[in-house]
């Protein structure tokens, strides 16, 4: 018989359910729309006794935008500008998959200087994600100053991608058949410059952050995720890795060149508030390795460019197919599916704080006391646009 | 090979001629004389998706997580097929030991927006699958009669309209009718506005 167990789930979708709000022992109480931890919008619905949660509502919506439906009305060259607006943070991850997605149905082969390229930006983004990422955490537990030190260095990468890309935020550099332009000169150097900084800065982390009382007595044993939970609802990345659960898309299914790069998939066991923060920044370290093995190993010159058709033509041949990349916050995909024609028939995207932010964020978060749902929110690292899409 | 679970298979070759023999779906030899259902197509070496009877799907799904070790739910969602009349349900498993995705595609009848189509709920084997289900029931109006809030809304907020990700539903009309012409507002021809701009006597 089956040896996977079968877990019972937490009814907290009933637990709300039998608060009486006019007994005067509970307190409605929101968080958000405007939540100072997090990037973008969503509100936490909270129900309190005293100072301890008893129920939370996760409420999304303030940023959908509705783009799976306008891209079903859009030919995939137009899809280009949009797809990266999804997770405004890591906009590359979007653009690399809605292109692998195209290329794997079309038949299309990226040369492999343009592997090098986009494996070099999605470390990037990933870079500057965690660096954005320390901001909210520390400053969800009010050490606003750490934060404001990783968002400065945040800064630095995206100087980075300006001289790449033209852009800051979104980049549109990855494109079908390969990547939009070549490396500026005297990139390599202004690279490298920037992760030393990073560096740096990760010595001042360690020790005002990691070492801090204030932040080990409130992140130590806050928000453990059982083992059990990790499958049931379909955690994954950094919050699953912290459980103990050595999951890595880059290692498990290799993408792009991570099967030629040198890393080790960071784990911890306590599964709480700090091991999610430390496996997060153990893998900052890593990022800056990757990026410097990559500026090392890429070829100096070699086409970036498939040569493709005329864009507005661009007829892909019916079919469906899913790929997945690990970002920072877990497992992203896009799921395709084409009719033949020059629209998409359908775009899913699968992003990591769908399931992070709302069945996960319900069950935690109850027995958790008001001043910690801000700090335990960003450890799960969620992003609502993402969510809505 | 996957040892831990009931049936152990390596590549998805296998585990499609296993669903062949518990009767999921057709042989490769009939391949082309089924009809929707029972049909499978092979994308990658890790990827296949196989078409399945609403009524068998649940049964699909559960062996799969507990005797093939498919144990991670990627997503759950729906396609529009307004042609044939049909929604293409597609729940995307994960098997984590040999890092394998099963896409198990359920056609379920599309009926009117105010009928409703209607399929089985599985959020009792995964946590997550009823925040899917709330989103497919508000933007494709498919219900999952027992799913937790399936009736809640999820992104929207007092929407009465067609839900939105039915293929009749037009974004374009839609925003026409409900925000434009906004009073107050004037458009003008750049060619006609910059001539007379310039040359106001002509």
């Amino acid at each position: 018989m089956t040896n996977a167990p079968i877990i019972p789930l937490t009814d907290n979708h009933q637990a709300g359910r039998r608060v009486d709000l006019s007994s005067g022992k509970y307190l409605k109480l929101w968080q958000g729309p405007q939540h100072p931890g997090i990037t973008g919008n969503m509100s936490l619905e909270l129900t309190v006794s005293g100072d301890e949660i008893v129920d939370l509502r996760t409420h999304v919506g303030y940023l959908h935008r509705g783009f799976e439906k306008l891209m079903e009305r859009r030919t995939y060259i137009q899809n280009f500008p949009i797809v990266c607006r999804i997770c405004v943070p890591e906009p590359d991850f979007n653009e690399y998959l809605y292109a692998a997605t195209v290329e794997e149905l079309a038949g299309i082969r990226v040369p492999e200087r343009a592997n090098w390229l986009r494996n070099l930006t999605l470390e990037m983004a990933r870079l500057a994600s965690f660096l954005q990422w320390i901001g909210g955490q520390t400053g969800a537990f009010g050490m606003g100053v750490i934060g404001q030190w990783g968002i400065t260095h945040r800064d630095y990468v995206l100087d980075l991608f300006e001289e790449l890309s033209g852009g800051r935020i979104y980049h549109m550099y990855i494109i079908p058949g390969g990547v939009r332009g070549e490396l500026p000169e005297g990139f390599e150097e202004r690279a490298r410059a920037v992760l030393d900084k990073v560096e740096n800065l990760l010595g001042d982390i360690e020790r005002a952050m990691f070492h801090n009382a204030v932040f080990k007595d409130r992140a130590k044993g806050l928000g453990v995720i059982p083992r059990e939970m990790i499958d049931s609802y379909g955690i994954t990345g950094p919050n699953a890795r912290a459980a103990g659960v050595a999951r890595d898309v880059r290692k498990d299914q290799p993408y792009l060149l991570y099967d030629q790069l040198d890393f080790d998939v960071v784990t911890a066991s306590g599964s709480d508030t700090y091991d999610r923060a430390w496996v997060r920044f153990q893998e900052i370290h890593q990022s800056l390795s990757l990026i410097r093995q990559m500026l090392t190993r890429m070829p100096k010159s070699g086409p970036i460019h498939t040569q493709l058709p005329n864009p507005l033509h661009w007829k892909i041949p019916a079919g469906q197919t899913y790929r997945r990349a690990e970002c920072t916050r877990g497992e992203y995909g896009y799921y395709l599916v084409s009719d033949g024609s020059g629209y998409p028939r359908r775009v899913y995207v699968r992003g990591p704080s769908y399931t992070h932010a709302v069945a996960l964020m319900e069950s935690m978060a109850v027995g958790a006391n008001i001043a910690d749902v801000a700090g335990l929110m960003v450890s799960f690292h969620t992003y609502p646009p993402e969510i809505e899409r | 090979m996957n040892t831990s679970y009931q049936y152990s298979y390596t590549n998805i070759e296998e585990l499609l001629e296993i669903l062949v023999e518990k009767g999921f779906i057709a042989p490769a030899t009939e391949q082309q004389h089924a009809t929707v259902i029972g049909r499978r197509q092979v994308q990658s070496s890790d990827l296949a998706f196989v078409t399945v009877a609403p009524e068998a799907a649940r049964h699909l799904i559960l062996d799969l997580r507990d005797r093939f070790g498919f144990t991670h739910l990627v997503l759950l969602t729906a396609v529009d097929y307004i042609e044939e009349g049909k929604f293409l349900l597609t729940y995307l498993l994960h098997n984590y030991e040999l890092h394998h995705d099963i896409g198990v595609q359920v056609p379920i009848g599309r009926e009117a927006a105010e009928a409703g189509a209607s399929m089985e709920s599985i959020h009792d084997l995964w946590a997550q699958a009823g925040t899917y289900q709330r989103e497919l029931k508000e933007m494709f109006g498919i219900d999952f009669p027992g799913s937790p809030r399936v009736d809640e809304p999820f992104i929207l907020e007092g929407w009465d309209e067609v839900p939105p990700m039915r293929r009749e539903f037009d974004t374009k009309q839609y925003s026409e009718t409900t925000y434009f012409p906004r009073p107050g507002r004037s458009t003008n021809d750049p060619a006609d506005y910059m001539r007379q701009k310039l040359y106001p006597k002509e």
